[in-house]
């Protein structure tokens, strides 16, 4: 007997909205446009959401109320069609790793109607270079360590850590017990078993002269590749930036606080400021239907406007 | 022709005095210390203004100056009582290095 998945359908097609409400299907690396009315009538209930970047405690001209854009994150969420399992925070929770930041933001992720609040730090969160304001939060799931993983949905998922001990000069850096770790919890899996990986930096290296990518991300996919499918999902860059290599997808998340520049666009990476009234089509959040390969990923990334 | 030059190197003494006391400024734009390197004397004081938008660190490579976050706007300083090369980088933006050379 044959069973069908009932999300089989959208899983054909990964979807990335643009600010215009523009979409397009991701098959095999290659995009190709399709019926946006299809997209929207879709209402698989998402495997999670993906929040990254709300920055708490900034107060500068990109955004002077990045409380208010997270909660408007937090009830975009909520009004889903179908609730994901979880969301998942890729980092920069807070902007100066505050204690009061870290409330606040702990506050406005209650309003989250969902059982489960996944996160991985930020540079921004263990400005302190220990992580110490982190880890008291949202250390436990770890044993204190950061990195972890899970099941859901059929799907495993791992967090990592790549903020901690930058080399001088470097890029982000997972370091050696990590990937030890890493190669231990996927050790026994089988090849079908779907993987995503979150880290706050991304695990490829998209322009190297801002720090955006991590040092010894390779040693990572280097026990990652041998999976039919691999989604990996990133934040830090405060735009979308995706890639297909092989069997691995590479995705980064828009921020709920601010946009920054495309890479070397301007004299550094910091807050993009643009009109007021362009910001919620610049910031937003990313919803993932299924993440199972030959079909695809079914992403959704959803602007606050 | 002598004078002249007497009365300028005098001149240079008078402005060069009191800056001689005051904090070397470090400026942190566009995700970069300028000047990337710095050379003081033991017992003199380095002065970093954080110009960007954008919170940074000052850390030392050793662990023996390390700022916390310094926001947009704010300042750090720390003072160098023995001599030697104090590397250091942007915690947060690990592209971001200097060095203090203490004579």
């Amino acid at each position: 007997m044959h069973h069908e998945s009932p999300t089989r359908r959208g899983a054909l097609k990964c979807l990335a909205y643009g600010s215009a409400g523009t979409a397009f299907a991701l098959s095999g690396g290659v995009f190709t446009t399709f019926d946006v009315a299809d997209a929207k009538t879709q209402s698989a209930k998402p495997l999670f959401v993906q929040v990254s970047d709300s920055h708490i405690g900034f107060n500068k001209d990109a955004n002077p109320d990045v409380a208010g854009t997270f909660r408007h994150a937090v009830d975009l969420i909520n009004a889903l069609p179908a609730g994901p399992a979880f969301v998942m925070h890729t980092g920069d929770i807070t902007h100066l790793s505050k204690p009061e930041e870290f409330d606040t933001a702990a506050e406005i992720m209650k309003g989250l109607r969902v059982s489960e609040i996944h996160t991985v730090p930020g540079e921004h969160d263990t400005i302190d270079a220990t992580g110490q304001g982190y880890f008291e939060r949202y250390g436990a799931a770890s044993g204190g360590k950061g990195y972890y993983s899970f099941d859901s949905g059929g799907v495993h998922f791992v967090a990592l850590v790549n903020v901690l001990n930058f080399k001088q000069g470097g890029l982000g850096a997972l370091g050696a017990d990590q990937l030890a770790w890493l190669a231990a919890d996927l050790a026994g899996r089988a090849a079908s078993e779907p993987i995503v990986v979150f880290a706050h930096m991304p695990l490829w290296t998209i322009y190297a002269p801002w720090g955006w990518g991590t040092g010894d991300a390779d040693q990572a996919m280097a026990h990652l590749r041998r999976f039919g499918s691999v989604t990996v999902l990133n934040g830090h860059i405060h735009q979308i930036v995706q890639k297909v290599e092989g069997n691995i997808t590479f995705h980064t998340a828009r921020a709920t606080a601010y946009p920054q520049p495309a890479a070397g666009m301007a004299a550094g990476p910091g807050p993009l400021t643009v009109p007021h009234d362009q910001l919620a089509s610049m910031i937003g959040v990313t919803s993932v239907t299924s993440v199972r390969h030959p079909h695809g990923i079914t992403l959704d990334d959803r602007t606050l406007a | 022709m002598v004078i002249r030059r007497f009365v300028a190197a005098f001149a240079v003494v008078l402005v060069s005095a009191p800056a001689f006391a005051q904090d070397t400024t470090v400026r942190i734009k566009n995700f970069m210390f300028m000047p990337m390197a710095v050379t003081i004397h033991a017992g003199e004081t380095v002065k970093w203004e954080n110009l960007d938008e954008e919170p940074h660190t000052v850390t030392s490579e050793t662990g023996l100056f390390r700022s916390g976050g310094i926001d947009g706007g704010g300042t750090f300083r720390f003072t160098f009582a023995r001599p030697g090369v104090y590397k250091y980088t942007c915690s947060i933006h690990p592209q971001m290095i200097g060095t203090i050379t203490v004579k």
